[in-house]
């Protein structure tokens, strides 16, 4: 019996768009329960979102003041509560996943898989090792199977008209004291979110300073699409770390990216390999974005940047 | 205060690495190998904070065959005071390693852990919240800046909405990001000295680990190739292009 639960990740409001593209994972392997918990201080409207996503046959609704921010330690204890009745527990491979997946696992003495991209059967998988310069399958042994998946190997799944149950829990867990949650710092605004946007503009070292910069945010603003970056760009502190784009950064998979003064290292590149079209500006034709790139030009990329604003305008 | 440092040895970064034709790994043979570099961070934000006088101690530990030595000695140049080498020459997975390093840290009672983010080979990111899990202690996983006081480290960690401020009680495990520090480049004579400290090996029947089921790794492969692309002759043959792609509508 495969019976899975997905834990969902979301900001205490709404429902991060890498739920959907896990449940996405979890419907590949056709089981026959796929349960969501959401864990939050007040998460009904959270719940009822999740509820409505294709596939899910029920929520569970954890509510508790302790659940208000996303700490491991105090997730952990929670999940391995819930873990008897599953065969499987994933989550998205987000930095939310990542951080308390690996502590449930340890917590139910099994090994841990990072990054499903490919579902083989519900027992085998694919996942990127290297900066995703090789893939490896893995099986993994009798025992429950936990797992964060890769949300740019996913589309996410539909909503649907019809909802299924939530059901409110309480868990009798010790909630652990020696970690606070302090402040989030976040500069996101209203732009469109890294990991979702159908288009993203980014720039590397060779864009310059963060006067130069601010033109990759117009021509993004512009465009309706996302902004990202190298990590020399969030190095140099031209940008904030959520726009980093790489093998340590996000891993996105737009319908176009497009590297304006982005050399093309492999820590970079590990986070566009799932791009639909990539797009290279840069003035040095050897750099080795050129070749990934679909779609190269050999330019100064303020040259492209001006040209690309025009067309918008004239259109 | 006792800090303990875990490292691994790996392909390093700069590497191109290659896939054995039979699907049965990767070309580790004659490979430049040097530590995690996210491990090497870690050490060094070790050093710093016995450089401030807030630790007495660094032990490193890695959990390798005799060839990490290599990357302990480096470690020891680098101003860590003792090393440890859990002997292994299997390929253990980080739920394995993690009951290691809990077996090391009941015997070494060290009162902060400072470890990598993930290890650039298998690109895991497991082994520090295990380890905190087995242990029952506290973490702050992608830590780019910390402080000490008053028995607590409060943290800056990078997360996917921007920077999350957590404090956490020691002991505590750190797992370090890429802006925590810059590691120092290590000079001659402080590779000369680190020859003559020794390094302690342990072996894992000394540990009485008991080990835990892994992941059977069937096969290694190239990631799928992506089609190849073109490279354009003018800025307004990319602007007909983009048009076509719908982004400039
Ligand atoms: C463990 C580890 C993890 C890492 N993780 C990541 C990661 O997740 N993401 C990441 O991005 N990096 C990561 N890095 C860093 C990575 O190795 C590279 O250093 C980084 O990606 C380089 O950024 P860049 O391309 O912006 O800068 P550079 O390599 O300096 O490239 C700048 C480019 O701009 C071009 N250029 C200059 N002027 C112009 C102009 N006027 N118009 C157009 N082009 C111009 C140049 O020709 C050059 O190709 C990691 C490194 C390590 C060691
Ligand atoms: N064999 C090992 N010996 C010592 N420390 C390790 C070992 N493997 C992993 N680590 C530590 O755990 C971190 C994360 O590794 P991983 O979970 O494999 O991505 C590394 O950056 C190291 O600090």
């Amino acid at each position: 019996m495969t019976k899975l639960l997905v834990i969902a990740e979301h900001d205490g409001e709404v429902l991060n768009p890498s739920t959907a593209r896990t449940l996405a994972c979890a419907r590949a392997l056709e089981p026959e329960a796929l349960d969501v918990a959401v864990f939050a201080s007040e998460g009904e409207d959270i719940a009822a979102a999740a509820a409505r996503l294709q596939g899910v046959s029920r929520v569970l609704l954890i509510n508790h003041p302790a659940n208000q921010h996303p700490l491991a330690c105090v997730l952990a204890p929670q999940v391995v509560s819930l873990a008897a009745g599953y065969s499987h527990i994933f989550a998205p491979g987000t930095t939310f996943g990542r951080d308390f997946l690996p502590r449930v696992a340890a917590l139910l003495g099994v090994p841990q898989i990072t990054d499903i991209m490919t579902v083989r059967d519900p027992f085998t998988f694919d996942r990127p090792i290297y900066a995703g310069n090789a893939v490896t399958t893995v099986k993994a042994p009798e025992g429950k199977v936990v797992a964060t998946v890769r949300p740019a190997s996913f589309k996410p799944v539909e909503e649907m008209p019809q909802a299924a149950p939530v059901e409110a829990m309480h868990l009798d867990v010790q909630i652990p004291e020696h970690t606070r949650f302090e402040k989030l710092h976040s500069e996101k605004g209203d732009r469109p979110d890294l990991q979702s946007a159908r288009i993203v503009v980014s720039g590397g070292r060779g864009v310059g300073g963060k006067e130069d910069f601010e033109r990759i945010f117009r021509l993004a603003d512009r465009l309706g699409a996302a902004v990202g970056a190298s990590r020399a760009a969030v190095d140099a502190g031209v940008v904030p770390n959520e726009l980093q784009v790489g093998q340590t950064g996000k891993i996105i998979a737009p319908e176009v990216y497009i590297a304006f003064g982005i050399s093309g290292a492999i820590q970079h590149l590990a986070g566009i390999k799932d791009a639909g079209t990539i797009v290279a500006v840069n003035t040095d034709p050897d750099a080795p974005i050129f070749e990934v790139a679909d779609l190269g030009l050999v330019a100064d990329w303020k040259e492209v940047v001006e040209a690309m604003e025009k067309a918008v305008d004239e259109a | 205060m006792k800090i303990l440092v875990a490292i691994k040895r790996v392909v390093d970064y700069n590497v191109r690495i290659q896939i054995k034709p039979d699907g049965s790994g990767v070309m580790l043979e004659g490979v430049k190998m040097s530590i995690n570099p996210f491990d090497e961070i870690a050490l060094e934000e070790a050093i710093r904070l016995k450089e401030k006088g807030l630790a007495e101690s660094i032990t490193v530990v890695t959990v390798a065959g005799k060839q990490a030595e290599e990357q302990l000695r480096q470690a020891l140049a680098m101003g860590a005071d003792h090393a440890l080498r859990v002997d292994t020459d299997q390929d253990l997975q980080p739920i394995n390693i993690a009951r290691v390093l809990e077996a090391i840290v009941k015997r070494e009672a060290p009162d902060l852990i400072l470890m990598g983010k993930q290890a650039i080979d298998d690109d895991c990111s497991q082994t520090p919240q295990m380890l905190a899990g087995l242990l029952d202690w506290p973490q702050a996983t992608f830590v780019s800046k910390l402080e000490l006081a008053d028995g607590w480290v409060r943290v800056s960690r990078e997360v996917d909405a921007g920077l999350e401020e957590l404090s956490v009680r020691l002991p505590a495990i750190i797992s370090a990001d890429l802006r925590l520090n810059e590691p120092r480049y290590v000079k001659l004579p402080d590779i000369m000295k680190a020859r003559r400290k020794p390094i302690d090996i342990l072996t894992l029947d000394d540990l009485s680990v008991a080990m835990a089921p892994q992941l059977e790794i069937v096969k290694t492969e190239p990631p799928p190739p992506r089609k190849p692309g073109r490279k354009l002759a003018s800025i307004e043959e990319l602007i007909t292009e983009l048009k076509q792609m719908g982004v400039l509508s």
